[in-house]
Protein backbone atom coordinates (compact mmCIF):
# COMPACT_ATOMS: atom_id res chain seq x y z
CA UNK A 1 0.00 0.00 0.00
CA UNK A 2 1.43 3.34 -0.95
CA UNK A 3 1.32 6.33 1.33
CA UNK A 4 -1.27 7.90 -0.96
CA UNK A 5 -3.55 4.93 -0.61
CA UNK A 6 -3.19 4.94 3.13
CA UNK A 7 -4.20 8.57 3.26
CA UNK A 8 -7.19 7.93 1.04
CA UNK A 9 -8.30 5.11 3.28
CA UNK A 10 -7.86 7.30 6.32
CA UNK A 11 -9.94 10.13 4.94
CA UNK A 12 -12.72 7.91 3.69
CA UNK A 13 -12.69 6.07 6.98
CA UNK A 14 -12.96 9.33 8.90
CA UNK A 15 -15.84 10.48 6.74
CA UNK A 16 -17.85 7.35 7.21
CA UNK A 17 -16.80 7.19 10.83
CA UNK A 18 -18.13 10.69 11.43
CA UNK A 19 -21.57 9.72 10.30
CA UNK A 20 -21.49 6.76 12.64
CA UNK A 21 -20.43 9.16 15.36
CA UNK A 22 -23.43 11.41 14.71
CA UNK A 23 -25.76 8.47 15.13
CA UNK A 24 -23.93 7.23 18.20
CA UNK A 25 -24.11 10.63 19.88
CA UNK A 26 -27.87 10.48 19.44
CA UNK A 27 -27.99 7.07 21.12
CA UNK A 28 -25.90 8.45 23.95
CA UNK A 29 -28.11 11.41 24.67
CA UNK A 30 -31.37 9.50 24.68
CA UNK A 31 -29.86 6.69 26.70
CA UNK A 32 -28.45 9.16 29.19
CA UNK A 33 -31.83 10.67 29.94
CA UNK A 34 -34.20 7.76 29.55
CA UNK A 35 -32.19 4.55 29.62
CA UNK A 36 -33.76 3.68 26.28
CA UNK A 37 -31.79 2.63 23.22
CA UNK A 38 -33.53 4.42 20.37
CA UNK A 39 -33.15 2.28 17.27
CA UNK A 40 -34.92 4.88 15.15
CA UNK A 41 -31.80 7.01 15.41
CA UNK A 42 -30.61 6.08 11.91
CA UNK A 43 -33.84 7.35 10.41
CA UNK A 44 -33.16 10.84 11.75
CA UNK A 45 -29.99 10.94 9.67
CA UNK A 46 -31.97 9.92 6.59
CA UNK A 47 -34.70 12.44 7.28
CA UNK A 48 -32.17 15.24 7.62
CA UNK A 49 -30.72 14.56 4.20
CA UNK A 50 -34.09 14.05 2.52
CA UNK A 51 -35.79 17.09 3.97
CA UNK A 52 -32.82 19.30 3.17
CA UNK A 53 -32.82 17.98 -0.39
CA UNK A 54 -36.49 18.82 -0.83
CA UNK A 55 -36.07 22.33 0.48
CA UNK A 56 -32.88 22.97 -1.44
CA UNK A 57 -35.00 22.71 -4.56
CA UNK A 58 -36.35 26.17 -3.93
CA UNK A 59 -34.13 27.61 -1.21
CA UNK A 60 -30.47 28.22 -0.60
CA UNK A 61 -28.45 25.43 0.96
CA UNK A 62 -27.88 26.82 4.44
CA UNK A 63 -31.55 27.58 5.26
CA UNK A 64 -32.48 24.16 3.86
CA UNK A 65 -30.10 22.47 6.24
CA UNK A 66 -31.34 24.55 9.16
CA UNK A 67 -34.96 23.73 8.36
CA UNK A 68 -34.11 20.07 7.96
CA UNK A 69 -32.46 19.99 11.38
CA UNK A 70 -35.38 21.79 13.03
CA UNK A 71 -38.05 19.69 11.35
CA UNK A 72 -36.31 16.46 12.22
CA UNK A 73 -35.94 17.66 15.80
CA UNK A 74 -39.67 18.28 15.77
CA UNK A 75 -40.23 14.74 14.53
CA UNK A 76 -38.13 13.52 17.42
CA UNK A 77 -40.25 15.52 19.82
CA UNK A 78 -43.46 14.17 18.34
CA UNK A 79 -42.20 10.60 18.62
CA UNK A 80 -41.38 11.15 22.25
CA UNK A 81 -44.72 12.72 23.00
CA UNK A 82 -46.88 10.24 21.14
CA UNK A 83 -45.09 6.98 21.71
CA UNK A 84 -42.56 7.13 24.49
CA UNK A 85 -44.36 9.34 26.95
CA UNK A 86 -47.69 7.55 26.80
CA UNK A 87 -46.09 4.21 27.25
CA UNK A 88 -44.83 4.89 30.76
CA UNK A 89 -45.65 1.46 32.06
CA UNK A 90 -43.75 -0.46 29.40
CA UNK A 91 -40.43 -1.86 30.47
CA UNK A 92 -37.33 -0.26 29.01
CA UNK A 93 -36.79 -3.35 26.88
CA UNK A 94 -40.30 -2.97 25.52
CA UNK A 95 -39.55 0.64 24.67
CA UNK A 96 -36.51 -0.44 22.70
CA UNK A 97 -38.65 -2.76 20.63
CA UNK A 98 -41.07 0.09 20.05
CA UNK A 99 -38.26 2.20 18.63
CA UNK A 100 -37.47 -0.54 16.14
CA UNK A 101 -41.08 -0.43 15.03
CA UNK A 102 -40.86 3.33 14.77
CA UNK A 103 -37.85 3.12 12.50
CA UNK A 104 -39.79 0.87 10.16
CA UNK A 105 -42.71 3.29 10.26
CA UNK A 106 -40.54 6.28 9.42
CA UNK A 107 -38.84 4.38 6.64
CA UNK A 108 -42.07 3.44 4.94
CA UNK A 109 -43.40 6.97 5.27
CA UNK A 110 -40.25 8.26 3.64
CA UNK A 111 -40.63 5.79 0.81
CA UNK A 112 -44.12 7.11 0.27
CA UNK A 113 -43.05 10.75 0.37
CA UNK A 114 -39.79 10.58 -1.54
CA UNK A 115 -39.76 7.25 -3.43
CA UNK A 116 -36.84 4.92 -3.69
CA UNK A 117 -34.49 7.09 -5.72
CA UNK A 118 -31.17 8.15 -4.36
CA UNK A 119 -30.86 11.82 -3.53
CA UNK A 120 -27.89 13.94 -2.65
CA UNK A 121 -27.40 17.44 -1.42
CA UNK A 122 -25.12 19.69 -3.45
CA UNK A 123 -21.60 20.05 -2.19
CA UNK A 124 -21.31 22.83 0.38
CA UNK A 125 -18.27 24.32 -1.29
CA UNK A 126 -17.08 23.42 -4.73
CA UNK A 127 -18.52 20.46 -6.58
CA UNK A 128 -18.08 16.71 -7.08
CA UNK A 129 -14.84 17.18 -8.87
CA UNK A 130 -13.17 19.82 -6.77
CA UNK A 131 -10.50 18.63 -4.44
CA UNK A 132 -8.15 19.94 -1.84
CA UNK A 133 -4.67 18.66 -1.29
CA UNK A 134 -3.81 17.60 2.23
CA UNK A 135 -0.35 16.16 2.85
CA UNK A 136 -0.20 14.56 -0.53
CA UNK A 137 -3.73 13.18 -0.74
CA UNK A 138 -6.52 14.74 -2.68
CA UNK A 139 -9.81 14.88 -0.88
CA UNK A 140 -13.11 16.57 -1.43
CA UNK A 141 -13.62 19.79 0.56
CA UNK A 142 -16.82 18.21 1.83
CA UNK A 143 -14.70 15.89 3.93
CA UNK A 144 -13.31 18.91 5.70
CA UNK A 145 -16.84 20.11 6.30
CA UNK A 146 -17.72 16.76 7.86
CA UNK A 147 -14.70 16.85 10.14
CA UNK A 148 -15.32 20.43 11.16
CA UNK A 149 -18.97 19.92 11.99
CA UNK A 150 -18.18 16.75 13.91
CA UNK A 151 -15.49 18.45 15.92
CA UNK A 152 -17.58 21.49 16.80
CA UNK A 153 -20.55 19.36 17.73
CA UNK A 154 -18.51 17.08 19.95
CA UNK A 155 -17.00 19.91 21.91
CA UNK A 156 -20.33 21.69 22.25
CA UNK A 157 -22.01 18.56 23.51
CA UNK A 158 -19.32 17.81 26.03
CA UNK A 159 -19.51 21.29 27.47
CA UNK A 160 -23.27 21.09 27.55
CA UNK A 161 -23.46 17.82 29.46
CA UNK A 162 -20.63 18.47 31.88
CA UNK A 163 -20.87 22.14 32.68
CA UNK A 164 -24.36 23.43 32.04
CA UNK A 165 -27.21 22.98 34.47
CA UNK A 166 -29.57 21.59 31.85
CA UNK A 167 -26.97 19.07 30.77
CA UNK A 168 -26.43 17.89 34.32
CA UNK A 169 -30.15 17.74 34.85
CA UNK A 170 -30.40 15.48 31.82
CA UNK A 171 -27.79 13.17 33.31
CA UNK A 172 -29.67 13.20 36.59
CA UNK A 173 -32.88 12.11 34.86
CA UNK A 174 -31.18 9.03 33.52
CA UNK A 175 -29.44 8.06 36.73
CA UNK A 176 -32.40 8.39 39.03
CA UNK A 177 -35.70 9.80 37.73
CA UNK A 178 -37.34 9.79 41.16
CA UNK A 179 -34.51 11.74 42.74
CA UNK A 180 -34.52 14.11 39.77
CA UNK A 181 -38.18 14.86 40.36
CA UNK A 182 -37.42 15.50 44.01
CA UNK A 183 -34.78 18.03 42.99
CA UNK A 184 -37.45 19.92 41.13
CA UNK A 185 -36.28 18.85 37.68
CA UNK A 186 -39.00 18.62 35.05
CA UNK A 187 -38.12 15.15 33.83
CA UNK A 188 -40.81 15.18 31.18
CA UNK A 189 -39.24 18.23 29.58
CA UNK A 190 -35.77 16.74 29.80
CA UNK A 191 -36.87 13.64 27.99
CA UNK A 192 -38.52 15.64 25.21
CA UNK A 193 -35.41 17.74 24.92
CA UNK A 194 -33.17 14.71 24.64
CA UNK A 195 -35.21 13.27 21.79
CA UNK A 196 -35.27 16.56 19.95
CA UNK A 197 -31.55 17.17 20.37
CA UNK A 198 -30.71 13.63 19.24
CA UNK A 199 -32.91 13.93 16.19
CA UNK A 200 -31.46 17.32 15.29
CA UNK A 201 -27.90 16.10 15.61
CA UNK A 202 -28.65 13.05 13.47
CA UNK A 203 -30.22 15.29 10.85
CA UNK A 204 -27.21 17.59 10.82
CA UNK A 205 -24.98 14.60 10.21
CA UNK A 206 -27.26 13.43 7.45
CA UNK A 207 -27.03 16.79 5.72
CA UNK A 208 -23.31 17.19 5.92
CA UNK A 209 -22.44 13.75 4.50
CA UNK A 210 -25.21 13.66 1.92
CA UNK A 211 -23.08 15.00 -0.94
CA UNK A 212 -20.52 12.23 -0.30
CA UNK A 213 -22.55 9.18 0.62
CA UNK A 214 -25.90 10.10 -0.91
CA UNK A 215 -29.24 9.83 0.85
CA UNK A 216 -31.61 6.95 0.36
CA UNK A 217 -34.85 6.12 2.12
CA UNK A 218 -33.52 2.81 3.45
CA UNK A 219 -30.16 4.01 4.71
CA UNK A 220 -31.41 4.34 8.27
CA UNK A 221 -31.46 0.72 9.37
CA UNK A 222 -27.88 0.06 8.43
CA UNK A 223 -26.78 3.20 10.23
CA UNK A 224 -28.83 2.26 13.27
CA UNK A 225 -26.90 -0.95 13.74
CA UNK A 226 -23.50 0.55 13.01
CA UNK A 227 -24.26 3.55 15.17
CA UNK A 228 -25.29 1.29 17.99
CA UNK A 229 -22.04 -0.62 17.63
CA UNK A 230 -20.16 2.60 17.90
CA UNK A 231 -22.16 3.78 20.89
CA UNK A 232 -21.40 0.57 22.75
CA UNK A 233 -17.79 0.57 21.59
CA UNK A 234 -17.28 4.00 23.02
CA UNK A 235 -19.15 3.34 26.23
CA UNK A 236 -22.65 4.69 26.59
CA UNK A 237 -21.86 7.28 29.23
CA UNK A 238 -19.91 9.72 27.17
CA UNK A 239 -20.63 11.36 23.79
CA UNK A 240 -16.98 12.19 23.30
CA UNK A 241 -16.06 8.55 23.30
CA UNK A 242 -18.81 7.95 20.74
CA UNK A 243 -16.95 10.20 18.35
CA UNK A 244 -13.63 8.48 18.95
CA UNK A 245 -15.24 5.08 18.58
CA UNK A 246 -17.05 6.17 15.41
CA UNK A 247 -13.86 7.31 13.77
CA UNK A 248 -12.19 4.10 14.87
CA UNK A 249 -14.87 1.91 13.34
CA UNK A 250 -14.86 3.98 10.17
CA UNK A 251 -11.12 3.55 9.85
CA UNK A 252 -11.28 -0.18 10.52
CA UNK A 253 -13.99 -0.63 7.92
CA UNK A 254 -12.12 1.46 5.43
CA UNK A 255 -8.86 -0.41 5.84
CA UNK A 256 -10.62 -3.74 5.82
CA UNK A 257 -11.25 -3.26 2.12
CA UNK A 258 -7.55 -3.71 1.51
CA UNK A 259 -7.53 -7.17 3.06
CA UNK A 260 -11.06 -8.52 2.68
CA UNK A 261 -13.59 -8.41 -0.13
CA UNK A 262 -15.77 -5.33 0.15
CA UNK A 263 -18.83 -7.39 0.94
CA UNK A 264 -17.34 -8.24 4.32
CA UNK A 265 -17.28 -4.61 5.40
CA UNK A 266 -20.47 -4.88 7.38
CA UNK A 267 -19.46 -8.16 8.90
CA UNK A 268 -16.51 -6.42 10.52
CA UNK A 269 -18.67 -4.02 12.46
CA UNK A 270 -21.04 -6.69 13.72
CA UNK A 271 -18.08 -8.79 14.74
CA UNK A 272 -16.64 -5.92 16.68
CA UNK A 273 -19.97 -5.36 18.39
CA UNK A 274 -20.11 -8.96 19.51
CA UNK A 275 -16.55 -8.93 20.77
CA UNK A 276 -17.06 -5.76 22.75
CA UNK A 277 -20.28 -6.96 24.32
CA UNK A 278 -18.54 -10.06 25.52
CA UNK A 279 -15.16 -8.66 26.49
CA UNK A 280 -15.78 -5.15 27.76
CA UNK A 281 -19.42 -4.09 27.70
CA UNK A 282 -18.63 -0.79 29.30
CA UNK A 283 -16.92 0.10 26.06
CA UNK A 284 -13.38 1.16 25.27
CA UNK A 285 -13.60 4.36 27.19
CA UNK A 286 -16.43 3.63 29.57
CA UNK A 287 -15.55 3.58 33.21
CA UNK A 288 -16.04 0.13 34.68
CA UNK A 289 -17.07 1.66 37.97
CA UNK A 290 -19.69 3.83 36.38
CA UNK A 291 -20.99 1.01 34.22
CA UNK A 292 -21.38 -1.24 37.24
CA UNK A 293 -23.69 1.30 38.80
CA UNK A 294 -26.08 1.45 35.86
CA UNK A 295 -28.86 -0.87 34.75
CA UNK A 296 -27.86 -1.60 31.17
CA UNK B 1 -47.33 24.48 58.34
CA UNK B 2 -48.68 21.25 56.92
CA UNK B 3 -52.22 19.94 57.19
CA UNK B 4 -53.48 16.73 55.70
CA UNK B 5 -57.22 16.09 55.53
CA UNK B 6 -58.75 12.70 54.79
CA UNK B 7 -56.01 11.81 52.38
CA UNK B 8 -56.58 8.77 50.20
CA UNK B 9 -53.97 7.57 47.80
CA UNK B 10 -52.62 4.44 46.26
CA UNK B 11 -51.15 2.78 43.19
CA UNK B 12 -53.65 1.68 40.51
CA UNK B 13 -56.30 -0.35 42.27
CA UNK B 14 -54.36 -0.74 45.48
CA UNK B 15 -55.47 1.70 48.15
CA UNK B 16 -52.63 2.48 50.48
CA UNK B 17 -53.69 5.60 52.37
CA UNK B 18 -57.21 5.25 53.68
CA UNK B 19 -58.40 8.67 54.66
CA UNK B 20 -55.83 10.02 57.07
CA UNK B 21 -55.49 13.41 58.68
CA UNK B 22 -52.54 14.96 60.46
CA UNK B 23 -50.86 18.28 60.98
CA UNK B 24 -47.36 19.62 61.52
CA UNK B 25 -46.72 22.92 63.27
CA UNK B 26 -43.76 25.14 62.40
CA UNK B 27 -40.59 24.28 64.27
CA UNK B 28 -41.74 20.84 65.33
CA UNK B 29 -40.26 17.45 64.76
CA UNK B 30 -43.19 15.16 64.04
CA UNK B 31 -42.70 11.50 63.44
CA UNK B 32 -44.82 8.78 61.95
CA UNK B 33 -43.93 5.32 63.08
CA UNK B 34 -45.28 2.03 61.94
CA UNK B 35 -44.37 -1.33 60.56
CA UNK B 36 -43.44 -2.21 56.99
CA UNK B 37 -46.21 -1.84 54.49
CA UNK B 38 -48.20 0.60 56.61
CA UNK B 39 -48.00 3.19 53.86
CA UNK B 40 -45.53 5.58 55.44
CA UNK B 41 -43.45 6.07 52.29
CA UNK B 42 -46.60 6.49 50.23
CA UNK B 43 -47.66 9.27 52.57
CA UNK B 44 -44.46 11.23 52.09
CA UNK B 45 -44.42 10.55 48.36
CA UNK B 46 -47.96 11.87 48.12
CA UNK B 47 -47.13 15.04 50.02
CA UNK B 48 -44.10 15.57 47.76
CA UNK B 49 -46.45 15.17 44.77
CA UNK B 50 -44.81 12.07 43.37
CA UNK B 51 -48.10 10.24 43.86
CA UNK B 52 -51.45 11.78 43.06
CA UNK B 53 -54.03 11.38 45.82
CA UNK B 54 -57.42 10.02 44.87
CA UNK B 55 -59.19 12.19 47.41
CA UNK B 56 -58.50 14.46 50.36
CA UNK B 57 -56.47 17.62 50.68
CA UNK B 58 -52.88 18.63 51.38
CA UNK B 59 -52.56 22.14 52.75
CA UNK B 60 -49.03 23.51 52.87
CA UNK B 61 -48.38 27.01 54.25
CA UNK B 62 -52.10 27.76 54.07
CA UNK B 63 -52.34 26.84 50.37
CA UNK B 64 -54.04 23.81 48.91
CA UNK B 65 -51.27 22.01 47.05
CA UNK B 66 -53.01 18.71 46.41
CA UNK B 67 -52.75 18.89 42.63
CA UNK B 68 -49.36 20.54 42.28
CA UNK B 69 -46.26 19.00 40.68
CA UNK B 70 -43.11 18.02 42.56
CA UNK B 71 -41.16 21.06 41.44
CA UNK B 72 -43.85 23.28 42.96
CA UNK B 73 -43.29 21.75 46.37
CA UNK B 74 -39.54 22.24 46.14
CA UNK B 75 -39.85 25.82 45.08
CA UNK B 76 -42.20 26.57 47.96
CA UNK B 77 -40.05 25.05 50.65
CA UNK B 78 -40.89 21.38 51.04
CA UNK B 79 -38.16 18.83 50.33
CA UNK B 80 -38.08 15.06 50.72
CA UNK B 81 -35.11 12.90 51.61
CA UNK B 82 -36.30 9.69 49.97
CA UNK B 83 -36.09 6.16 51.27
CA UNK B 84 -32.82 4.50 50.44
CA UNK B 85 -30.93 7.74 49.85
CA UNK B 86 -31.53 7.78 46.04
CA UNK B 87 -28.40 9.66 45.06
CA UNK B 88 -27.09 9.93 41.49
CA UNK B 89 -24.50 7.18 41.66
CA UNK B 90 -22.15 8.10 38.84
CA UNK B 91 -22.17 11.79 39.59
CA UNK B 92 -19.87 13.33 42.17
CA UNK B 93 -21.00 14.39 45.64
CA UNK B 94 -20.70 18.01 44.59
CA UNK B 95 -22.82 17.47 41.48
CA UNK B 96 -25.43 15.70 43.59
CA UNK B 97 -25.61 18.60 46.02
CA UNK B 98 -25.78 21.19 43.29
CA UNK B 99 -28.69 19.43 41.65
CA UNK B 100 -30.54 19.69 44.94
CA UNK B 101 -30.57 23.42 44.28
CA UNK B 102 -31.67 22.99 40.66
CA UNK B 103 -34.67 25.23 41.12
CA UNK B 104 -32.44 27.95 42.50
CA UNK B 105 -29.79 27.76 39.81
CA UNK B 106 -32.29 27.73 37.00
CA UNK B 107 -34.10 30.62 38.65
CA UNK B 108 -30.87 32.61 38.61
CA UNK B 109 -30.43 32.51 42.37
CA UNK B 110 -26.94 31.18 42.00
CA UNK B 111 -25.39 33.10 44.87
CA UNK B 112 -27.83 31.75 47.46
CA UNK B 113 -27.20 28.24 46.20
CA UNK B 114 -23.42 28.66 46.38
CA UNK B 115 -23.65 29.94 49.95
CA UNK B 116 -25.83 27.03 50.89
CA UNK B 117 -23.32 24.63 49.44
CA UNK B 118 -20.71 26.02 51.80
CA UNK B 119 -23.11 25.68 54.73
CA UNK B 120 -23.74 22.05 53.85
CA UNK B 121 -20.00 21.40 53.68
CA UNK B 122 -19.68 22.91 57.14
CA UNK B 123 -22.49 20.80 58.50
CA UNK B 124 -21.10 17.62 56.95
CA UNK B 125 -17.31 17.95 56.68
CA UNK B 126 -17.04 14.42 55.30
CA UNK B 127 -18.96 15.55 52.23
CA UNK B 128 -16.47 18.30 51.67
CA UNK B 129 -13.64 15.78 51.85
CA UNK B 130 -15.33 13.58 49.30
CA UNK B 131 -16.78 16.25 47.11
CA UNK B 132 -15.28 14.86 43.89
CA UNK B 133 -15.96 11.24 44.64
CA UNK B 134 -18.66 9.29 42.83
CA UNK B 135 -21.71 9.24 45.05
CA UNK B 136 -22.33 5.56 44.48
CA UNK B 137 -19.04 4.70 46.14
CA UNK B 138 -19.78 6.37 49.48
CA UNK B 139 -20.59 4.42 52.60
CA UNK B 140 -24.18 4.17 53.81
CA UNK B 141 -23.85 6.87 56.44
CA UNK B 142 -22.08 9.22 54.05
CA UNK B 143 -24.76 8.64 51.44
CA UNK B 144 -27.44 9.51 53.98
CA UNK B 145 -25.65 12.73 54.80
CA UNK B 146 -25.33 13.52 51.10
CA UNK B 147 -29.04 12.87 50.62
CA UNK B 148 -29.93 15.14 53.52
CA UNK B 149 -27.52 17.77 52.22
CA UNK B 150 -29.06 17.59 48.78
CA UNK B 151 -32.55 18.11 50.17
CA UNK B 152 -31.33 21.03 52.27
CA UNK B 153 -29.84 22.75 49.22
CA UNK B 154 -33.26 23.95 48.14
CA UNK B 155 -33.66 25.72 51.46
CA UNK B 156 -36.82 23.96 52.59
CA UNK B 157 -38.89 25.08 55.54
CA UNK B 158 -40.39 21.61 55.85
CA UNK B 159 -37.94 18.75 55.54
CA UNK B 160 -39.46 15.31 55.15
CA UNK B 161 -37.34 12.23 55.77
CA UNK B 162 -38.21 8.69 54.81
CA UNK B 163 -36.56 6.18 57.13
CA UNK B 164 -33.24 7.98 57.55
CA UNK B 165 -31.85 5.26 59.80
CA UNK B 166 -32.53 2.35 57.48
CA UNK B 167 -29.58 0.07 56.97
CA UNK B 168 -27.20 2.16 59.06
CA UNK B 169 -25.03 1.15 61.99
CA UNK B 170 -26.33 2.31 65.40
CA UNK B 171 -23.52 4.78 65.94
CA UNK B 172 -24.18 6.41 62.58
CA UNK B 173 -27.88 6.50 63.38
CA UNK B 174 -27.08 8.44 66.53
CA UNK B 175 -25.12 10.90 64.43
CA UNK B 176 -27.93 11.34 61.94
CA UNK B 177 -30.47 11.98 64.63
CA UNK B 178 -28.21 14.50 66.30
CA UNK B 179 -28.01 16.27 62.96
CA UNK B 180 -31.79 16.25 62.71
CA UNK B 181 -32.07 17.87 66.11
CA UNK B 182 -29.65 20.59 65.08
CA UNK B 183 -31.79 21.21 62.01
CA UNK B 184 -34.75 21.94 64.23
CA UNK B 185 -32.59 24.35 66.16
CA UNK B 186 -31.95 26.01 62.81
CA UNK B 187 -35.68 26.71 62.43
CA UNK B 188 -36.58 23.85 60.18
CA UNK B 189 -39.76 21.84 60.56
CA UNK B 190 -39.23 18.15 60.21
CA UNK B 191 -41.53 15.26 59.40
CA UNK B 192 -39.83 11.91 59.82
CA UNK B 193 -41.15 8.53 58.90
CA UNK B 194 -39.31 5.83 60.79
CA UNK B 195 -39.34 2.21 61.78
CA UNK B 196 -36.81 2.78 64.53
CA UNK B 197 -39.47 4.03 66.89
CA UNK B 198 -37.31 4.27 70.00
CA UNK B 199 -34.62 6.47 68.48
CA UNK B 200 -36.99 8.82 66.75
CA UNK B 201 -39.43 9.28 69.64
CA UNK B 202 -36.55 10.51 71.75
CA UNK B 203 -35.98 13.54 69.55
CA UNK B 204 -39.51 14.16 68.27
CA UNK B 205 -42.08 16.55 69.71
CA UNK B 206 -45.16 14.68 68.55
CA UNK B 207 -45.85 11.43 66.85
CA UNK B 208 -48.43 9.41 64.99
CA UNK B 209 -48.65 5.67 64.74
CA UNK B 210 -49.65 4.36 61.34
CA UNK B 211 -51.05 0.97 60.55
CA UNK B 212 -52.21 -0.21 57.11
CA UNK B 213 -53.07 3.19 55.81
CA UNK B 214 -54.64 4.82 58.85
CA UNK B 215 -53.34 6.73 61.82
CA UNK B 216 -54.36 4.89 64.92
CA UNK B 217 -52.59 6.73 67.70
CA UNK B 218 -51.55 10.33 68.08
CA UNK B 219 -49.81 12.20 70.84
CA UNK B 220 -46.79 13.88 72.36
CA UNK B 221 -43.64 11.86 71.84
CA UNK B 222 -43.13 11.36 75.56
CA UNK B 223 -46.67 9.98 75.89
CA UNK B 224 -46.09 7.58 73.03
CA UNK B 225 -42.92 6.29 74.62
CA UNK B 226 -45.00 5.31 77.64
CA UNK B 227 -48.06 4.14 75.77
CA UNK B 228 -48.61 0.42 76.33
CA UNK B 229 -49.89 -0.38 72.86
CA UNK B 230 -46.99 1.42 71.25
CA UNK B 231 -44.58 -0.31 73.58
CA UNK B 232 -45.96 -3.70 72.78
CA UNK B 233 -45.97 -3.26 69.04
CA UNK B 234 -43.00 -1.08 68.30
CA UNK B 235 -40.70 -0.50 71.18
CA UNK B 236 -40.17 -3.97 72.52
CA UNK B 237 -40.39 -4.85 76.15
CA UNK B 238 -37.91 -3.43 78.57
CA UNK B 239 -35.58 -6.12 79.89
CA UNK B 240 -36.53 -5.13 83.42
CA UNK B 241 -40.14 -6.10 82.75
CA UNK B 242 -39.01 -9.66 82.15
CA UNK B 243 -37.13 -9.89 85.38
CA UNK B 244 -39.71 -8.11 87.55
Amino acid sequence: MTFDQVLQYIFSGITVGSIYAFVAIGYNIIYNTTGIINFAQGEFVMLGGMIAYTFSGFMALLPSVIIAVLLTAAVGGVIENVFIRRMRRTSVLGMIVITVGLSILIREFSLYIWDEQIRALPFFTGSEISSVEIIGARISPQVLWVLAVTAVLTVALYIFLKFTLTGQAMRACSENPKAALLCGIRTDRMISLSFMVSAGIGALGGCVVSPLTQTHYAMGSDLAVKGFTVAILGGLGNPLSAVAAGLLLGLIESFSISVLPMAYKDVISILILLIILVAKPSGLFGSRAAAALKDY
Amino acid sequence: MLKIRNLEAGYDKLKVLKGMSLHVNPGEIVTIIGANGAGKSTLLNTIASLVKPSSGAIIFKEKNVTTERPDYMIKHGCALVPEGRQLYPTMTVKENLILGAYTLYSGHNRRIADERLDEIYEMFPVLSDRKNQLAGTLSGGEQQMAAIGRALMSGPDLLMMDEPSMGLAPIIVKNIFKTIESLRAGNKTILIVEQNAKAVLEIADRGYVMETGSLIIEGEASELLDNNDVKRAYLGRDYNEFTD
